[in-house]
Parts: structure tokens; C-alpha cells; sequence
């Protein structure tokens, strides 16, 4: 037991550490990047739970697709430290309160959890937390399951409409069009006479 | 022995363990490092003789001692920190880059019981660390602080993460048919000859996998992160000397990878395409050999996509697809003709 210890230590205090420059660090991109070793921290921590499938998909999503988009924003970001930190003392009070607000919430629901903890339960070798995972999901918390699904492709839609907007000067093409075209529609050819004979008596005629 | 026995005491046990499981590691790591040298080697070679040239033919008999020459010279060349760079952060770029590539070489397996991690999750495991590999780019781009680089960068990160969800919902289809997420079973999975191999009956999404996977490692006609004639380089243009070999070397570990697990999920690992012929590590060579021709073939033969038209590809064609495809496949295990899917 003694090396798993040891990890979860190691894992606890780099999380806490990232956890902390994530909001004391100046630079955006530097906590952004914070935040991403603080997700892979916590996966690991996850990992020692034998929860393998959840810290999987916290690699997976949030470090491999969310923050990906965040850095995206974050570096095209005009860094101006004198300017991110304007205001700091007035927003003071009003950040203090929301804070206090949460950590007071988050000791009320884990409070009563951490005074008596649950017995650990020793799994066996061959428990695939995938497979419970998948069984619990779809028979008893099938509803909940799809309704959350259904709240969040909503809010997908939603996102993309009010993003959405038509602009006048759009140049893209429609590749349908594009394959569907045909000779006729891009060249034509024109019968012309030939005008071999007069050329060189112009020529000569400017001579003289 | 005994001395080293007596030295750990009751952690001898863990000791020996990982020792056995550096040296396991140091032997995938080192042929893999030996044949991403000889892959620059071997494309080289491949577009010359396309092109009607001759290849590198001076370094060793056939230029077969150019890799080395290769790595020599850009061990011994400066590596220049740009003046504006964010140091630390520009050296950490090249490590994210090269160290996901290697790591998920963990869970393959190259035989039935050459495998160095046999985990249950093996395939989310390779998911999740292939998309911790954008972080190199795009941390090495926005660290150069060049706009170059930080073009490449961008782009680099679009098409990833587009491209990501096309290659996730064809491994679906895949341990759909496999009933696992371990790599192992799923090659047992296709046992039986080559009319057994998943990508007969999961060939849209074998198409799908293999062309997004040449997305992912950002290779030609996916090249608009690097896009010589558009940004430089893209996002490696100011690294010189080991730096860029790194991201070089990363490159092409991770095209090993995509064809590695192309040839175990798609086209029945290390088993052999008639029954008569014994299965052998072989045959997984030579697949995976295969691909990567397929890959050297790709670059010769097509020029690159413009911006807009890897987006389209990504998002209308591939997911479509892909999503149709596992209906399809999920339908049809519930008639009679669920064992073709098996």
C-alpha cells in the first residue's frame, strides 16, 4: 500500500499546486496551461480509484478537446497585464462573496461524507469500471441519462443559431457545384478566320 | 544479485519489477526510434523513385547510412531561443510533443503475449493520449511568439480536434464489434482468416479511420499546420538543430502509431490472412509497412487541401458517415446476419 501512498501524494500536491497558479499566475496562457496539469493530476488520482474509464474521458474531453478550444481563445488574447488587472480591488468584495458563497456550499454537501467515510471496498483483479459503468447507465439511470443527452444537444443547437449569422461578403463555394461543372460552362469556343496573309503586309506597309 | 537482494530488503519484489518494466520499455522505445529513422529513410527513397530520381545514395551502400548522418548533424547544430520566446514553455513544446507519441505505445500488443501494459481501457487509453499530442504544436507555436507559428499552430489545433471526433466514433464501431476496449481481444476478435478482419465489415469507417488518422499526424495533403509554401514551416519554424528533430521524430512515431493501430483494429493485428499459414509478429510488420507506404504514397500523389475544405471533410463528410455507419452496425447485430459484424 505504501507505494500507492506515495503517488497519491505526489498527485495531490502537484494538483493543489496547478490548482493555485491557476488563479495566482499573470499570464492567461500560463493558467490555462495550469489548469490542463491540474486535469491530468486529478485523472491520475481517479486512476489510484480504480475509476479508469472517468479519468480516461477527463483526458479525453477536457484536456483533449476543451482545453484545446480554451488555449485556442486564451493565445489570440491581447496580453496586457496592466489591463487584466484593473479593477482588481473594486470586483473585490463582489468575487470575496461568491466565493465564501461556494465554499460554504461545497462543505455542506461533502461535510457530512467526510466526517463518516465509507468503507473501501476491495475490487477484484478482473473489475472493469467500463463495463459497470456502461450497465449502471443504461438500465438505472437510463431517463436521467437521456435527458441530460437531450438538454445538452439543445444547447448545442442553441449555440451554433446564435452564432449563426449571414454575411454579405461570403466567398465560399458549394464543392457540389464545383464537381457538377462541365466544359460548356467555362469555355467557349469561337470560330475565327484566319489572318495569316494580312499580317506581314501591315508590317511592311508601316515600314515605308 | 544477492547483494542487491539483501540491499532492497522487502522491496526487492517492486525493485525487480521496475527494472523488468525499463528494460521492457527501452525495448519498444529503441526499435521504434531505429525505425522512425529508417521510415525518413524509406521516404525518401519512395518519393524519389515516384518522382523518377534516385533518393539519398552517397551516406552507406543505397544511403542506407543517411538517417545517422541526419542525426548527427542535427545533434551538433545550435538550437536558437528566439529573443521574444517564452523560454520555458518553448522547450517544453518539442517534449509534449515527442512524449504522448511514445506513450501510447504502452498498451500495444505485438503478439498474444507481447504486450507491455495489458489494460481493459486499452483504446481510450490511445484516444486520450493521441489528443494530449496537439498540446507540443500548439504550445511550440504560440511560445515561438512568430505569427508563422502561430498560424500553424491555430490551424493545427482546428483540424486535430475536428478530425478527433471522426477517428473516436470509428474505434465506436470497432469495439462494437468486439465487445472490448482492450486491443488484445480485439485482434482475437477477428481470428479466422482475412474475411474475418474488421475492415470488410466496417469498411466505411476503416476509410474514414485511416484518412483522418493522416489528418491527426498532420501529413500531406493534411499538411496546412507545416504548409511550406503557405506559413514557412508553421509551428516548428523557429526551432533548429535537436528541437526540430523532436517534433520530427514525433511526427513519425505518430504516423507508426495510426498504422500500428490501423493493422489491429481494421486488419486482424499479428494473424496471419489464411488459416494455413501460422500467425506471427510478421504479419504485423507487415501491415503496418503497408500503411506507412500508403502514407509515403499520399504525400507524392495528392496536392494539399485549402483550409475551408479539410473543415467540410472533417465535419459533413467523415462524421456523417461514421455516425450512419454505427446504426447500421447496431441495427444489424439484432437480425440474422449479426455474426458478419463479429
Amino acid at each position: 500500500m505504501l507505494f500507492t501512498d506515495i503517488v497519491f501524494y505526489v498527485l495531490s500536491a502537484i494538483l493543489l499546486f496547478s490548482g493555485i497558479r491557476v488563479i495566482t499566475t499573470r499570464n492567461p496562457v500560463h493558467a490555462a496551461l495550469f489548469l490542463v496539469l491540474a486535469f491530468f493530476t486529478a485523472a491520475g488520482i481517479w486512476l489510484l480509484l480504480e475509476a479508469e474509464f472517468l479519468a480516461i474521458a477527463l483526458i479525453l474531453v477536457y484536456v483533449g478537446a476543451v482545453m484545446v478550444l480554451f488555449l485556442f481563445v486564451v493565445m489570440m488574447l491581447d496580453i496586457n497585464l496592466d489591463k487584466l488587472r484593473e479593477g482588481f480591488w473594486e470586483y473585490l468584495p463582489m468575487a470575496g462573496l461568491i466565493g465564501v458563497l461556494m465554499v460554504v456550499e461545497m462543505t455542506m454537501v461533502l461535510a457530512e461524507k467526510n466526517l463518516h467515510p465509507s468503507e473501501a471496498v476491495e475490487l477484484p483483479a478482473n473489475y472493469s469500471n467500463t463495463a459497470a459503468l456502461g450497465k449502471v447507465l443504461y438500465t438505472d439511470y437510463l431517463l436521467p441519462f437521456e435527458l441530460a443527452a437531450v438538454v445538452l444537444l439543445v444547447a448545442m443547437i442553441a449555440a451554433i443559431v446564435l452564432t449563426l449569422r449571414e454575411r454579405k461578403d461570403n466567398k465560399s463555394m458549394n464543392p457540389a457545384d464545383q464537381v457538377k461543372v462541365k466544359r460548356s460552362d467555362r469555355l467557349r469556343i469561337v470560330s475565327m478566320p484566319a489572318e495569316v496573309e494580312e499580317a506581314p503586309a501591315a508590317a511592311a506597309e508601316e515600314k515605308k | 544479485m544477492q547483494f542487491f537482494a539483501e540491499l532492497f530488503g522487502s522491496y526487492w519484489a517492486d525493485v525487480q519489477l521496475v527494472v523488468w518494466t525499463l528494460i521492457k520499455i527501452v525495448a519498444i522505445v529503441l526499435p521504434l526510434m531505429i525505425g522512425v529513422a529508417y521510415l525518413t529513410l524509406a521516404e525518401r527513397k519512395v518519393i524519389g523513385f515516384m518522382q523518377v530520381r534516385i533518393g539519398p545514395n552517397r551516406v552507406g551502400y543505397f544511403g542506407l547510412l543517411q538517417p545517422l548522418a541526419d542525426g548527427l548533424k542535427l545533434l551538433f547544430k545550435e538550437i536558437i531561443l528566439p529573443t521574444a520566446s517564452n523560454k520555458a514553455l518553448f522547450f517544453i513544446g518539442p517534449v509534449l510533443a515527442i512524449a504522448p507519441a511514445f506513450a501510447a505505445w504502452a498498451v500495444i500488443p505485438f503478439d498474444a503475449t507481447l504486450v507491455l501494459a495489458n489494460v481493459d481501457a486499452g483504446l481510450l487509453y490511445i484516444l486520450a493520449m493521441t489528443s494530449v499530442a496537439v498540446y507540443g504544436v500548439i504550445i511550440a507555436g504560440w511560445a515561438s511568439n512568430s505569427k508563422y507559428a502561430f498560424l500553424g499552430a491555430l490551424r493545427s489545433a482546428a483540424q486535430i480536434v475536428s478530425y478527433e471526433i471522426a477517428m473516436g466514433f470509428t474505434l465506436v464501431g470497432v469495439l462494437m464489434c468486439a465487445n472490448s476496449l482492450n486491443l488484445g481481444t480485439i485482434v482475437m476478435g477477428q481470428e479466422g482468416g482475412f474475411w474475418h478482419w474488421y475492415f470488410l465489415p466496417l469498411f466505411p469507417l476503416f476509410v474514414v479511420y485511416f484518412i483522418s488518422a493522416v489528418a491527426e499526424t498532420n501529413r500531406a495533403p493534411f499538411d496546412v499546420a507545416e504548409g511550406e509554401s503557405e506559413i514557412v514551416a508553421g509551428f516548428h519554424v523557429e526551432y533548429s538543430g535537436m528541437a526540430f528533430a523532436v517534433f520530427f521524430l514525433a511526427e513519425y512515431a505518430n504516423m507508426m502509431l495510426v498504422s500500428m493501430l490501423a493493422a489491429l483494429m481494421f486488419l486482424g493485428g499479428w494473424l496471419s490472412p489464411v488459416p494455413f499459414l501460422p500467425d506471427s509478429i510478421l504479419w504485423l510488420l507487415a501491415k503496418v509497412a503497408f500503411l506507412l507506404f500508403l502514407f509515403l504514397w499520399f504525400r507524392a500523389t495528392f496536392p494539399r487541401y485549402r483550409y475551408d475544405q479539410i473543415m467540410r471533410l472533417g465535419w459533413k463528410v467523415f462524421i456523417p458517415i461514421t455516425l450512419v455507419w454505427i446504426v447500421v452496425v447496431g441495427a444489424m447485430m439484432q437480425t440474422q446476419w449479426a455474426y458478419l459484424f463479429h
